[in-house]
């Protein structure tokens, strides 16, 4: 555990990519396999699982400080970590001194939490406090975090991978394959995964590959290219993945990882008719056979968000896989077959599945089509039709590229539709957590509406969280009063020196506090960009926005003159 | 809200000695300023006269202007000013540092001003003052602050410089008041190689110096010879020179930031520093909560940062009359410690090299 605290300090404070794969490779080198086994999963971030709640700790720490409640809230709203203000306020409970604990990893994991989380009341209570006094402060934080389930270490996976390899001395590209689809944490599977023999042959029939990863257009880079070399497709707005057929089962993973089977019964149906030894790429969207067009993305977050899908919300929504890639063909590898290759196959598949499968799968599986492009200059005119044909921008992949692992600039590259955008007040402040504690960084905003068209002031809800709220302009200078209807919410888009602005101009023109909320003057006009726009019910504007983002500041522009919701409304999708 | 007829009143100038006829630590000029110490946020330049400890004469004036009216007075001495009794006590913040304690009518008051109890080889020790009635502060009112005695952070910063030999060191901290302290917190562990300073650091040194407060060499990095390596070199800086072109200069430098906001690790990784040290020139909680119970005092009231966590702790925990005193203290200030706000800097006023971000005591 001492190593794997020194370990995270060491992550924690440097940001140089270099010293950080160092100090990883450094760690899986020396550690004994069973600890780097569940250090690699926590790194990984695939420990998600809470064994005790950050109250429960509260409480405990409650009990034997004899703070009051309120005291620590305070003190929990300037550190922003339940874990960590726990830590800071551990000299408070004057727990009598215990005897230095310093257990492997893997033992606090898979014996000591466990069996902390199996105690009850008082016991439970009394355990903790013990492991709190045997533990120097740095490591009660990572305690606490592993306790309660919210470790999260600043790296990527691609990092980890890296340090990984350099320890190996295998390829990233097959680290990254051995990785994917869970890693279970023990000593015997973390000697597997750097074994430089690790065959196919000990791979789970369930294995996904990894992704590979468009990046944003770098148009420049396309000039000396002739178009004619490239393959242009829909970008779909859907979720991406990979649906798998091996020894006679169906995995259907998303590209978190997840297996998502239950969700789509459907696609799993398709999988069952594809031949053995077959895995596709592509997208999972909801898009109704007879349908011209996919349904927006709002159509599949309701299939998302559930363990198994009921047959009314299957026939409302749909699921379909949009194929564009054919990774495994008869049980072999087809990634360093050229892209052209690989879509023709990919065509004579869905044509075989197509002739021979029941009509409630062929709807299921549709192909990414080709879309026509002679000249690049053809390219922003073709971008601009995607929003009609339910697509959320373009992709651009190389015909001869093979598929690699990961985002390797170069070979595809996706060029989304700019975001809408509207300006917006800013009426709500509330601080954000962490990195952001005790800095005003959760912003909600508001768009002018005509009053009497919107729910009337008296019935203004007081927590803007819960939903939104009205204001009302004090010196309108039109005949019919205009308010502010709270509109959308965002968190990200400011640098750090326009977020330390904002805060205090925040602190200076707080004008009501609704427990962590604060109501402002409403002044600050910002253009915010979103992907989407849809009317809801569940909004007091009537409308919901996906993926809002603040784009700038408008410092130079009034608050008058911002955007109405008239002007949402017509940006409406549904028309 | 102060009583009204109360020794001490809330004016829009600051808070006000009716008795005394003097403001402490005024916003905007006055006949006559008491100052508890040279901090931008509480040595205002405009007013007539100003009041305060000799040995804090030399920053002051080196901030306020040569010219001003100051009388320095020693700790402890008594001066009658108009029906009031009025003396300086130390507040052992930085150098200079005074509370402020005025007895009329009967009744004592003491104005604390920015203080800390923690041992600090740059300035005289806290002392404690009883009263009727305290204004304390509370930027680190909160139990999760508590300090470790500054040797012991210095020798981690010491650490810290010394495991890096091939990289210069820079460390970033309040120009005025946490830099002397950390290079006088040096000389006790008999460190004594030239430390570089950054410009506005080197402002600050001579008053110091006058005052023989023992600290290593040190020398402006600006009058080092191109030619010389930085490497292994410790470098002081104020933190709005972090990621200036100012750094430029250094190559591949390990960087820290010391201040008491650096307990927090939301704190510090927002800033960008790869190491915080944490070493305060302001009282922790346990140091906030001896000065109250010190000083007897039937009412406390409390300004600056955490107002009304520790006037309620007070009132419901220890029993003791207490409210915050909002208004005009620096309004709140923020994690980032920024208490002044730079619009309300009088203008013309000579800040060699400095933002006001650096005022701040952290």
């Amino acid at each position: 555990m001492h190593a794997f605290c020194n370990l995270f300090e060491c992550l924690d404070r440097s940001s140089g990519t270099k010293a950080r794969v160092a100090a990883l490779a450094a760690y899986f080198s020396e550690a004994p396999a069973a600890d780097a086994a569940w250090a690699l999963q926590l790194l990984l971030g695939k420990r998600r699982r809470r064994l005790l709640t950050g109250r429960r700790l509260r409480e405990v720490c409650l009990g034997a400080a004899g703070l009051p409640e309120w005291l620590f809230d305070a003190c929990h709203a300037q550190v922003g970590d339940s874990a960590e203000t726990i830590a800071l306020l551990l000299p408070e409970l004057n727990l009598p001194a215990q005897e230095p604990l310093d257990l492997p990893l893997h033992q606090w994991m898979a014996e000591r939490l466990p069996a902390l989380a199996a105690l009850e009341g008082e016991a439970q209570a009394q355990a903790v406090l013990q492991i709190w006094a045997s533990l120097p402060p740095p490591q009660v934080f990572v305690f606490n975090k592993l306790l309660s389930g919210g470790f999260r270490v600043g790296v990527s996976t691609g990092l980890v991978t890296r340090a990984l390899a350099v320890v190996s001395e295998l390829e990233e590209a097959e680290l990254a394959h051995r990785l994917m689809g869970g890693f279970e944490p023990s000593a015997a599977a973390f000697t597997a995964l750097l074994c430089p023999t690790a065959g196919s042959e000990a791979a789970p029939i369930s294995r996904p590959y990894p992704f590979f990863l468009a990046s944003p257009l770098e148009p420049e880079r396309l000039q000396a290219d002739d178009p004619a070399q490239w393959r242009a497709e829909w970008k779909w707005d859907g979720i991406r993945g990979q649906l798998i057929r091996r020894a006679g089962t169906t995995f259907l993973w998303s590209r978190g990882e997840e297996l998502v089977n239950d969700s789509f019964p459907e696609l799993v149906a398709l999988g069952d008719a594809l031949p053995d030894g077959t895995v596709l790429d592509g997208e999972v969207i909801v898009w109704p056979a007879a349908a011209e067009r996919p349904l927006g993305f709002a159509a599949l977050q309701r299939r998302l968000g559930r363990r198994s899908a009921s047959r009314a919300l299957r026939e409302a929504c749909p699921a379909a896989f949009v194929a564009y890639d054919l990774l495994e063909a008869g049980g072999r590898d087809q990634r360093l077959q050229p892209l052209a290759a690989r879509l023709q196959a990919l065509g004579q598949l869905s044509a075989a599945v197509q002739a021979g499968a029941a009509d409630t799968i062929k709807g299921c599986l549709r192909l990414s089509a080709g879309l026509p492009l002679e000249s690049w200059e053809a390219l922003e005119p073709l971008r601009s039709q995607a929003r009609q044909a339910g697509a959320e921008g373009l992709m651009l992949k190389r015909l001869d590229s093979p598929y690699l692992a990961g985002r390797k600039r170069g070979h595809w590259w996706k060029h989304k539709l700019e975001p809408m955008e509207l300006d917006a007040v800013l009426l709500y402040a509330q601080a954000g957590s962490g990195r952001r504690a005790n800095l005003f960084t959760d912003y909600t905003f508001g768009v002018w509406a005509t009053a009497g068209l919107e729910p009337a002031a008296g019935s203004v809800d007081p927590e803007p969280a819960a939903g939104d709220s009205v204001r009302i302009e004090p010196s309108a200078a039109e005949s019919r009063p205009r308010q502010l209807v709270t509109f959308a919410k965002a968190y990200s888009g400011l640098s750090d020196a326009e977020i330390t602005a904002l805060d205090r101009w925040i602190r200076r023109h707080t004008t009501e506090r609704f427990g962590p909320v604060r109501a402002v003057e409403p002044l600050q006009v910002f253009t915010l960009g979103f992907e989407g726009i849809q009317r809801s019910s569940r909004h007091r504007s009537g409308v919901a926005v996906r993926f809002p983002r603040i784009l700038r500041w408008r410092q130079d522009k009034p608050a008058a003159e911002a955007d109405t919701l008239a002007a949402a409304e017509a940006l409406l999708e549904d028309g | 809200m102060l009583p009204p007829g109360a020794l001490i009143q809330h004016t829009p100038q600051g808070l006000y000695c009716p008795a005394a006829d003097a403001w402490i630590d005024p916003w905007r000029p006055v006949p006559r300023a008491l100052i508890t110490h040279a901090h931008a946020d509480h040595a205002r330049p405009g007013s007539q006269v100003y009041w305060a400890v000799g040995s804090a004469a030399g920053v002051l004036r080196q901030r306020l202007g040569q010219g001003i009216d100051l009388r320095a007075v020693a700790y402890g001495q008594e001066l009658r000013l108009g029906d009031a009794t009025v003396s300086f006590h130390s507040a052992g913040h930085v150098l200079g540092s005074a509370q402020v304690r005025i007895s009329a009518g009967g009744e004592t008051w003491l104005i604390s001003g920015d203080y800390k109890r923690d041992a600090d080889p740059s300035c005289v020790p806290f002392e404690p003052v009883a009263a009727d009635v305290l204004i304390t502060e509370a930027t680190f009112g909160l139990p999760v602050y508590r300090w470790r005695p500054g040797q012991e952070v210095a020798a981690e910063i010491a650490a810290w410089w010394k495991q890096a030999p091939e990289r210069p060191s820079l460390l970033f901290c309040y120009a005025f008041g946490k830099a002397q302290r950390l290079l006088a917190e040096l000389h006790q562990l008999g460190l004594n190689e030239e430390v570089l300073l950054h410009g506005a650091v080197q402002t600050l040194m001579a008053p110091y110096r006058e005052q023989g407060i023992a600290m290593p060499p040190t020398r402006p990095a600006s009058e080092l010879p191109r030619s010389e390596p930085l490497a292994g070199r410790l470098v002081l800086a104020p933190p709005s020179a972090h990621r200036s072109v100012w750094m430029k200069r250094f190559k591949a430098p390990q960087t820290g930031f010391v201040s008491g906001w650096m307990a927090v690790r939301g704190a510090r990784r927002r800033r960008g520093y790869e190491r915080g040290f944490v070493l305060s020139d302001h009282a922790d909680w346990n140091g906030l909560l001896t000065t109250v119970r010190q000083s007897q005092a039937r009412q406390v009231y409390v300004t600056h940062g955490q107002g009304d966590v520790l006037a309620r702790y007070l009132r419901e925990v220890e029993g003791i009359s207490a409210e915050p005193l909002s208004g005009g203290f620096a309004a709140e200030r923020g994690m980032e410690g920024e208490d002044l706000d730079e619009r309300q800097k009088p203008e013309g006023q000579e800040a060699p090299l400095e933002k006001a971000g650096e005022e701040t005591p952290g």
